[in-house]
């Protein structure tokens, strides 16, 4: 019988649920489905957040869905948050202009926590959107690059014209990550790498004994990128995993992320893959 | 650039051979350049060679009417291309095209068939290699079949 972990306890802070407002000042389209927003609070306090942190970012008027912070973390600047298309709400977000406003509640859950790895190497494994919440991340080990030893992007994207960030793909690589890109379909004039993101893991140069790698894509994808990580000698408590839950409170009391005895909006979003080995491959949970 | 006989023996596919297998192996393999657009097999060719790649890239395409040359899949330095040579009708299911400046290592796999028809067990080390090399392509396939990046069926809680 698997040891189940001490329930979250939870205590109802006042004003939790109540968005703070924020105005679009700079909105990107990534890709064809995928945009960048760049949010000001109109009451000038900046939302402080660590690196892999999610926000309840609403439509006012049509609803709220939870969004992880793709901006810088030690830099003051706008909320940055890069959303897929693919809603009611995030529909309605792609719509937004600059000069809307929008409202954030957060942020909520937990980080990357990426500082554990100083002095070893750090592996991003990033899979379509889920290169967004690595960003922080990415960021962070950048600034502070001395720090670490090896580090290494291994993105995964449908195809050349979805991938994300491809101009800041070009300046890490100057900063001293090595960054290795594949995609599921290429055209004849695609001169990169075709193949799903694990055959990127053997070709990376990292040391296994002393990484630290944090995954975010979809479920299968980092299922199968933890299996051939742990193949490859890195340690699975060394292993982080950003799950994607249906988040509506952000604070733990709704229950509708609910994970088995997690709730990933105050357990999660990032969390270990020792802790979820087998809650990924389980059905109906 | 180490020869053919003192590259095989550190190569994962060829690891654990005898030296008198890899001496038989090395006999039937020749090194290959081929220049960007160079084609390595094309489609319902005789699958008569397989390929290890030795430095560039190969991309597996395939032609279809409505999306033109597709790549499907690739091949860096390490990997194998081919495994027709040894699965009848002995035809290459798809096109092989060096993506760039690639070097290959050549192997004659209708000779090497003939090896492994005369000795079953150089045939089964072969074949055990191949099959690993089947079956992590074919696992990458059926993941990728999934369309994990895809918006079919995604919902606000996918958008991230």
């Amino acid at each position: 019988m698997p040891q189940l972990a001490e329930p979250t306890v939870v205590q109802p802070v006042d004003g939790a649920m109540v968005p703070r407002l924020f105005r679009l000042i700079e909105r990107r389209q990534d890709t064809a489905d995928t945009f960048t927003v760049l949010l000001e609070p109109h009451d000038g306090v900046p939302l402080a957040f660590i690196p892999g942190q999610f926000t309840m970012l609403s439509a006012l008027g049509v609803g709220e869905v939870p969004i992880s912070v793709s901006g810088d973390a030690h830099v003051a600047g706008p909320l940055q948050h890069t959303v897929r298309d693919v809603g009611a709400v995030t529909h309605a977000l792609a719509r937004a202009s600059v000069g809307d406003v929008l409202g954030v509640r957060g942020p909520y859950g937990t980080g990357w926590e990426v500082a554990d790895g100083h002095g070893g190497d750090v592996v991003f494994v990033g899979g379509g959107i889920g290169l967004a919440p690595l960003r922080p991340a990415v960021l962070e080990v950048l600034s502070r690059r001395g720090d670490y030893g090896r580090v290494v992007l291994l993105y995964g994207a449908r195809s050349p014209e979805e991938l994300l960030f491809t101009d800041e793909l070009k300046q890490w690589e100057d900063q001293g990550l090595e960054v290795l890109v594949t995609v599921d379909y290429g055209r004849e004039t695609w001169q990169g790498r075709v193949g799903l993101v694990t055959k990127l893991i053997p070709r990376a140069g990292f040391d296994p004994r002393s990484t630290l790698a944090l995954i975010c894509g979809p479920e299968v994808m980092m299922r199968h990128t933890a299996l051939a990580l742990v193949g490859r000698g890195v340690r699975s408590n060394h292993i982080r995993v950003s799950l994607e839950r249906n988040m509506r409170c952000g604070i733990g009391l709704c229950g509708h992320c609910q994970y088995r005895e997690l709730f990933v909006c105050v357990d999660g979003p990032v969390l270990p893959y020792a802790q979820v080995t087998g809650l990924l491959g389980l059905r109906e949970v | 650039m180490r020869t053919i006989e003192q590259y095989l023996p550190d190569h994962a596919f060829f690891a654990g051979l005898d030296t008198p297998t890899l001496e038989l192996v090395a006999g039937c393999a020749t090194n290959v350049s081929l220049a960007a657009g160079e084609y390595l097999c094309r489609e319902g060719d005789p699958a008569d060679t397989f390929f290890v790649v030795r430095r560039g890239r190969v991309s597996i395409e395939v032609h279809g009417p409505a999306d033109g040359t597709v790549v499907i899949d690739t091949a860096d330095e390490g990997d194998v291309v081919g495994w027709s040579w040894l699965v009848p009708p002995y035809r290459s299911s798809f096109d092989a095209r060096a993506a760039e400046a690639t070097g290959v290592v050549a192997f004659d796999g209708a000779c090497l068939r003939g090896k492994c028809e005369a000795d079953s067990r150089l045939g089964y080390q072969l074949m055990q290699r191949v099959t690993q090399v089947m079956n992590d392509r074919l696992v990458a396939a059926q993941v990728r079949l999934l369309d994990l990046y895809g918006a079919r069926g995604a919902t606000d809680a996918a958008a991230r």
